[in-house]
């Protein structure tokens, strides 16, 4: 955290605020020290002088220094901003607290209150508090300060009940910590992060407030001055000599971007640069079109490797050289825990990973296409047609605003060139292979009308509007029940029976796998450690293998004795087996870059 | 040795022609000193008999005795009874305070014992726990980011122990865990119960964890209890055709999966 915020001041955007920040901070504390004087010293023979080296920004009716006037009234403004912004950011976190704290009737009167509150625009709510505490400039500063209360009470409040929603905070409450208790220390800590964004640009959005309120006379009163009144005096004569307006308005506009800067400083997340330029073709090669045998392996990857970038900018390697090919309707499992690369190996064969990756190999064809380079319009539309993608949540990867009919028909529309009524005809037949009941009805739903599983098959059923030839599946009855599970393998298994796809099915689950896939690659850490055929599990070799298979209770496993626990990842060389270490899930990767 | 017993509860949520019955009259005993298993598919209410258990979700019919004292009402009798009735949850990513030590946090499971522990002594109760769920006492102050899925998973049971609960709760703890780190967090809490004499309650749609942990079970569907007694013979001679669908539903190693009536 602090080395990335070191990182993030040595950004061009940090360092004008680190220089504005030293700037409007000097002038703050030592302004009036150094340039009282100059401020207060009347010069009558130099009065409404324009600019000149002397005064850089000319002089009042008085004839003092603008620019002295200027830097001076910098500890006034910056001083009463800060306070009227620590008003509203402290009111409204009380408020937003005891809103999101309080049990649910009361909540929702604060939260009425909230509301109404506002709906007034921020200036009336400062004049009429400024009618209550008079026009001065601490009267200013609290008119401002709660005028902004119900801004950052609604920020507040919102933020805390999501933080009130988590488990940590309910583990709290069984434990029997108090409401103020679980609010200072899990709510308030936890939402501290967006809070201080906020209260940055809130900084200077009061800035700004404050010139306002000034500039009209209700701020700070003579002979006080702060930048809103310089602004004020020198806009009567803008038109003789702007500079006399221009310059507290200069200060008021750079001390207002400093406080945005460091607000969108806060915010900043590192944005990832593309990892990934393809190489292109010549145009002999873009119009060649390979022909495949049909034995050949549909998808053939050798010494795949991938890399992703990393927190602190370099490059992790997650895929170490992975080999692997999948024949024509072949079903091939990969086995593997998080981070162990099953994933990212499946997305790289289909050539389905972001431009956030780094995907290298001496070889990587799907079907006569060389998925290293950039593929042709011709190949575009092959790929499209010819692989299917099934992920673990069909919620996220189907459109919710879109019908399922349209969603499946999009596929033979636009690269089957079909017509929409055969599209349509076709979308019934391959939800009524996945076995979709009164399929005409439902193309004409939306995901969120389907239960979970049914939404998983319509997944597969749009996999069937091309002519797939590979089917990939990760981790796609994860997140449902057992006996929803068997329905949509079911319909997997339809699905490749009718079409003859090859299926390449991503699953931490090695009994299911097992149950379901011809052959079945187990991964870890990245590389494949074994493959073997799914009847013969009982060979397997490699300690890792057998210790995945002895490590899942099932319904015979001995109640009487501890699970078989695998050992630790092996450090980078070293075989599994040999490591003492006791964490067991630590995450293996090597830094390449 | 405690007895948590939930006698005929129901929970509905929401009013009127919008109001979802979650649990429907359910009756359920666990033991003192015993595993009960509760096993159920989404939706089926089993969460909703944690929740109620520890007073996250209020019943809106039965009662829910620990040791014969109801532990539904708001009396302070049943709020400090209820503190002794602890949860594990699912997540182990959401249930610890991201900002907040490990050690702060399990230290704050000694609230729950209602005893004041001075800086030194809650050190050492917190080392102890750490200790005692093969956590390096060492990484006390580390936060949680610092630690893997089981790890965490093993700091909530620490805190929930440090609560000196009679009964724990285990809702679906080792779903969101690889099966290597399954096995570790299954066997602690094997070996806690056993070293602690804890009455558990644990909740989980799989029934080959459901089985391993249990010395009986409860089967849940629709927010009903449909079928309970004794793992063994639950298991082996299930009654309700909702089980038997269920035990036909789980894949078995090697074996090739029937999906032809699916």
């Amino acid at each position: 955290m602090s080395t990335r915020f070191t990182r993030t001041l040595r950004t061009p955007a940090g360092i004008t605020v680190m220089i504005g920040g030293v700037v409007v901070l000097l002038a703050t504390v030592f302004g009036p020290v150094l340039f009282g004087e100059a401020a207060t010293a009347r010069d009558i023979a130099g009065r409404q002088q324009g600019v000149s080296l002397e005064h850089p920004f000319g002089t009042d009716e008085l004839g003092r220094d603008l620019l002295a006037r200027v830097i001076v009234a910098t500890r006034v403004s910056v001083l009463l901003t800060l306070g009227a912004t620590g008003i509203s950011v402290i009111g409204g976190v009380l408020v937003g607290i005891i809103a999101a704290v309080l049990p649910p009737v009361a909540r929702r009167l604060v939260n009425a209150l909230i509301d109404i509150l506002l709906s007034f625009p921020w200036l009336l709510l400062a004049l009429f508090f400024s009618v209550i505490w008079g026009t001065t400039a601490t009267g200013a500063m609290l008119a401002v300060g709660f005028a902004g209360i119900p801004v950052f009470g609604r920020l507040v409040s919102t933020l805390a009940s999501s933080v009130a929603g988590s488990d940590f905070v309910h583990a709290a409450r069984i434990l029997g910590s108090s409401p103020l208790r679980t609010s200072v220390r899990h709510v308030v800590p936890n939402i501290l992060p967006p809070l201080l964004v906020n209260t940055a640009s809130h900084a200077s959005v009061t800035l700004l407030s404050f010139a306002a309120l000034s500039f009209l006379g209700l701020g700070v009163q003579a002979p006080e001055y702060d930048w809103g009144r310089l602004l004020n005096e020198g806009a009567r004569r803008i038109y003789v000599d702007p500079m006399a307006a221009m310059g507290p308005g200069i200060a008021i506009v750079l001390t207002g971007v400093v406080f945005s800067l460091l607000g969108a400083l806060f915010s900043e997340k590192r944005s990832n640069r593309t990892l990934r330029a393809l190489p292109r073709r010549s145009r002999a090669e873009t119009r060649a079109i390979p022909t495949v045998p049909e034995a050949a392996p549909v998808v053939e990857a050798v010494d795949l490797r991938v890399s992703f970038r990393s927190e602190d900018g370099g490059l992790v390697e997650r895929v170490h050289g992975v080999t692997l090919s999948v024949a024509p309707g072949e079903i091939v499992g990969i086995v593997g825990e998080s981070g162990s690369g099953k994933s990212v190996t499946a997305m790289a064969a289909a050539g389905l990973l972001g431009p956030d990756s780094l995907v290298e190999s001496d070889s990587l064809v799907f079907r006569g296409i060389d998925m290293t380079r950039e593929p042709t319009s011709v190949e575009k539309r092959r790929l499209a047609l010819e692989q299917a993608m099934i992920f673990q949540d069909p919620l996220s990867s189907l459109n919710p605003s879109l019908t399922v009919g349209r969603q499946l028909r999009e596929v033979s529309e636009i690269h089957g060139r079909m017509s929409r009524s055969a599209a349509a005809a076709r979308a019934i037949e391959a939800l009524t292979l996945v076995r979709i009941p009164d399929a005409a009805r439902r193309l004409r739903q939306l995901p969120h009308e389907f239960s979970g599983g049914m939404r998983q098959r319509a997944m597969i059923a749009m996999g069937l509007m091309g002519t797939p030839r590979l089917i990939i599946a990760d981790e796609p009855t994860t997140a449902l029940d057992v006996t929803v599970q068997r329905q949509v393998l079911r319909a997997l298994r339809d699905a490749q029976r009718s079409t003859g796809a090859a299926i390449l099915l991503i699953s931490h689950d090695i009994a299911l796998v097992s149950g379901f896939c011809d052959r079945v690659v187990v991964m870890r850490g990245g590389r494949i450690v074994e493959e073997l055929a799914a009847d013969r599990l009982d060979d397997a070799r490699h300690p890792y293998t057998r210790g995945l298979i002895a490590c899942v209770p099932d319904m015979g496993t001995d109640r009487d004795k501890p699970l078989p626990v695998i050992d630790a990842e092996p450090p980078s060389g070293r075989e599994p087996g040999t490591s003492a270490s006791t964490d067991p899930t630590a995450e293996h990767t090597e830094v390449v870059a | 040795m405690s007895e948590l017993e939930f006698r005929r509860v129901s929970v509905t949520y929401g009013h009127g022609r919008t109001a979802h019955v979650a649990v429907e009259s359910a009756d359920l005993v666990v033991r003192p000193g015993t595993t009960h298993g509760l096993v159920g598919e989404s939706g089926s209410g089993k969460s909703t008999m944690a929740r109620i258990a520890v007073g996250l979700t209020p019943v809106s019919g039965g009662s829910i005795l620990l040791d014969g004292v109801d532990i539904t009402n708001r009396a302070r009798e049943a709020r400090l009874a209820r503190r002794r009735v602890q949860m594990v949850f699912q997540d182990p990513f959401s249930a610890l305070d991201p900002r907040m030590p490990i050690g702060a946090s399990i230290a704050e499971g000694l609230l729950a014992t209602g005893r004041y522990y001075n800086r030194i002594d809650r050190e050492s109760r917190v080392h102890a726990l750490l200790d005692r769920v093969h956590i390096d006492p060492a990484r006390a102050g580390e936060s949680p980011s610092a630690f893997s899925g089981g790890q965490r998973q093993r700091i909530t049971i620490a805190r929930a122990l440090a609560a000196e609960p009679a009964v724990l709760i285990a809702d679906e703890i080792t779903s969101a865990l690889d099966v290597s780190v399954q096995g570790v967090v299954l066997n602690l809490l094997r070996e806690l119960q056993q070293e602690l004499d804890l009455t558990m309650l644990f909740i989980s749609h799989n029934l080959a964890v459901v089985r391993y942990v249990s010395d009986e079970v409860s089967v849940m569907r629709a927010g009903r209890i449909v079928e309970h007694g004794e793992t063994s013979a639950v298991l082996a001679h299930p009654a309700d055709p909702y089980t038997r669908e269920l035990l036909r539903s789980v894949p078995v190693m090697g074996e090739p999966l029937e999906l032809e009536d699916a």
